[in-house]
């Protein structure tokens, strides 16, 4: 309440957006912060409003979000006395935060939150929780800000090691078929341009983690696809084929690995890395380069010679045309009757120009989203990656828009996940940001009823979704809202959406029983992909 | 091969920090088999020693996990060939023991332990030791009826050095430089 005062007397500086849930408010703020690239902040109540936030909290974790979350707290004397919405915040979020504090001295104030900010976008960024007792909220006292510049015995980037920077020049220039695999440590480094210096003067070719999509274009010649379970053929097989693997900025999660005995064992691996505990955790690495990519890809670029690598090259051609004949002709080009979710990505890639901000929720829809999402610009592919954090577009796209109000934000949904934060349609009509919203309805919790299909004989054991009329919900909030279940009306009913220049909804109804391929079977290696 | 190793932290002197180092532990189902946390040889900073029994690739994760909390200063690992350590124990007796049986006495001298206090109804003896030295005296003095034991988690330094002092001097000018 205090807080909330002292915000109404600053309500010409300082914008606040009240979502209808908490776990919105962090999940909004993780859009503001991964397309400004500036951290997010958001707050909430002690007690049940805390805890509402830790799905967010700990999705920005595993996500490197950078985020500040502020949460009342009852007042000091209180602290352990079960008092009504007490809860033990700082115990709960301490697995799942980059750094926590309580405040019970007003006197703290400023110093905790400049140090806040600096440890949530310094170094690798991540996700801090401020604690504010009620009785330091009603105390004041003379204060003077300063900025929080270092943190005695936090290291936010490792410093660079020249011999591991040689001898990672040395492996490129011995290399005969290497591949590049970055993740969002490009975006999050700030260094797309150091990146496409690198790939381009290189020439060597460049796969994506999901969260790395969006650092260089889509249609960039040397980009050859995305990484991992649903990613694209040719970079999962050739994988196991290369001769040195160079990871920029991620961090071999699973969903990118498989089989971790089975995963690059022919190959060198140089792993470019801000975080040191990153290093040789999933997959055990020839050259660690610590540092920060944006400092340390040029040192890579200075020295390297490009090579043709024609035949290599080639291999990923070849591969991605077998994909095609197999899976992309029938996702983007169907000649059968239902719409599939490819379809609908392709006529938003066509209606914006290749260039919207894509926030895509979590399931079959994702992977398509990631898959056929066409970028030209970075910070565009919003997702929970990490987590897998189902609910986590709807709110995010309202803070991506808020983050960027100049692009073009679509967020896409299925109808599972639209329904876990459903109730964020009630700050978007408040808010009116022009957020577009895509639902592709299956009918199913479509990912899993995929592998109930697949490995469990099609026992579609509480999968089926028995759906509201989302068109109408829309409408209860005075969004303009269109259903489309038929080919001909999709283009225009995208483009009716893209042209809006306010919140829209638009319920596509796809195939109910579509799988997405390729994919790598759960726990097999990522030469095993299967295409269909 | 699993084999025991001893963790050592420096971090600066926070609540919770406790809480943000061993749920790195229970996250990954590791039992701890002794904590101690205490003041160290600088002022303000505290020193955490962990005993854990794991591979080596496991504890090395584990430091840079540990490494990685903002507030922690560094962390070590070392074997118990690479350490000095010793544990402590207290151990309650009924007084009327210390009289009535004459061997108890013996038991104490050839133990080398310390009694500690002496009332008429109990005595407090203390032993500071290996585990098997400890462990040798309680099961001396079971026999005889312990009122009550207790035993410390490990303390250790190490043979080489730490530099943490050099560490915090480089940190401090560092952080002055940046302002």
């Amino acid at each position: 309440m205090p807080f909330y005062d002292e915000l109404y007397k600053f309500q010409d500086k300082l914008q606040h957006v009240l979502t209808r849930h908490e776990q919105g408010a962090t999940h909004a703020a993780q859009g503001y912060a991964r397309v400004s690239g500036k951290v997010g902040v958001c707050v909430a109540t002690s007690g049940p409003g805390a805890t509402n936030l830790i799905t967010g909290i700990a999705d920005a974790m595993i996500d490197s979000t950078p985020m500040v979350c502020i949460t009342g707290q009852v007042p000091s004397h209180l602290l352990g006395s079960d008092a009504f919405q007490e809860t033990d915040i700082i115990g709960i979020s301490t697995p799942v935060t980059k750094w926590n504090y309580q405040i019970t001295d007003v006197s703290e104030l400023p110093e905790v939150m400049a140090k806040a900010f600096y440890i949530a976008r310094s170094g690798r960024p991540g996700p801090v929780l401020i604690d504010i007792t009620k009785d330091a909220q009603f105390a004041s006292f003379d204060f003077e800000y300063t900025p929080c510049k270092s943190v005695r015995s936090y290291k936010p980037v490792p410093k660079i090691n020249t011999d591991a920077i040689e001898e990672a020049n040395a492996l490129i220039s011995k290399a005969k078929k290497p591949l590049i695999v970055w993740g969002q440590g490009v975006i999050l480094g700030k260094a797309e341009a150091e990146f496409k210096a690198f790939v381009e003067k290189s020439n060597i070719p460049a796969a994506w983690t999901i969260l790395g999509v969006s650092a260089i274009a889509t249609d960039h010649p040397l980009n050859v696809g995305m990484v991992g379970m649903h990613g694209n053929y040719g970079p999962n097989k050739l994988t196991n084929e290369c001769d040195l693997l160079i990871a920029i900025g991620m961090r071999f999660d699973d969903r990118v690995t498989g089989d971790l005995s089975d995963y690059a064992k022919q190959a060198k691996i140089i792993h470019l890395e801000i975080d040191p505990a990153e290093v040789n955790k999933n997959v055990a690495v020839d050259v660690a380069v610590l540092g920060d990519v944006k400092e340390t890809l040029p040192l890579l670029t200075k020295e390297v010679i490009a090579k043709p690598y024609s035949d290599w090259i080639a291999e990923f051609k070849r591969h991605d045309e077998i994909e095609f004949e197999k899976v992309i002709k029938d996702d983007l080009h169907p000649t059968k009757e239902g719409l599939t979710m490819g379809e609908v990505l392709k006529e938003i890639n066509r209606a914006s120009n290749d260039d919207a901000v894509i926030v895509s929720d979590v399931g079959q829809h994702q992977m398509i989203a990631c898959r056929y999402a066409r970028f030209s610009n970075s910070k565009s592919n919003i997702t929970s990656g990490g987590l897998g954090t189902m609910g986590f577009a709807l709110p995010a796209a309202l803070g991506a828009k808020m983050g960027a109000p100049e692009r073009e934000v679509v967020a896409i949904i299925g109808d599972g996940g639209f329904q876990m934060t459903i109730q964020e349609l009630g700050t978007i009509f408040q808010t009116q940001a022009a957020v577009k919203v895509v639902v592709l309805n299956n009918e199913f919790l479509g990912m899993v009823r995929q592998w109930q299909q697949l490995f469990f004989d099609k026992r579609y054991a509480s999968t089926e979704m028995t759906n509201p009329d989302f068109v109408k919900i829309a409408e209860g909030y005075s969004i303009d809202a269109k259903r489309v279940s038929k080919r001909e009306d999709l283009g225009a009913a995208v483009d009716e959406m893209i042209a809006s220049d306010k919140p829209y909804f638009l319920e596509v109804c796809v195939e109910k029983e579509a799988n997405v391929f390729p994919m790598i079977p759960s726990g097999a290696s990522v030469s095993d992909i299967r295409l269909s | 091969m699993e084999k025991k190793y001893t963790i050592s932290i420096y971090t600066e002197n926070s609540v919770g920090l406790l809480n943000r180092v061993s749920t790195i532990f229970q996250r990954r189902h590791i039992n701890i088999i002794s904590i101690t946390s205490s003041a160290s040889e600088i002022e303000n900073v505290s020193r955490f020693v962990i005993v854990v029994n794991l591979t080596e690739v496991a504890v090395k994760k584990i430091v840079g996990q540990i490494e990685k909390q903002i507030e922690v200063i560094k962390a070590f690992y070392h074997t118990d060939e690479e350490t000095i350590f010793q544990e402590s124990a207290l151990y309650k007796v009924a007084s009327k023991s210390l009289f009535e049986e004459r061997h108890i006495q013996n038991i104490i001298k050839n133990s080398h332990a310390n009694i500690v206090t002496v009332n008429t109804e109990f005595f407090v003896i203390e032993k500071t030791g290996f585990r098997h030295e400890t462990e040798q005296l309680y099961n001396d003095l079971a026999p005889y009826g312990l009122l009550q034991f207790v035993r410390s988690g490990r303390i250790s330094v190490t043979k080489s050095p730490m530099n943490i002092k050099a560490l915090l001097t480089e940190l401090n000018d560092k952080n002055q430089t940046d302002e």
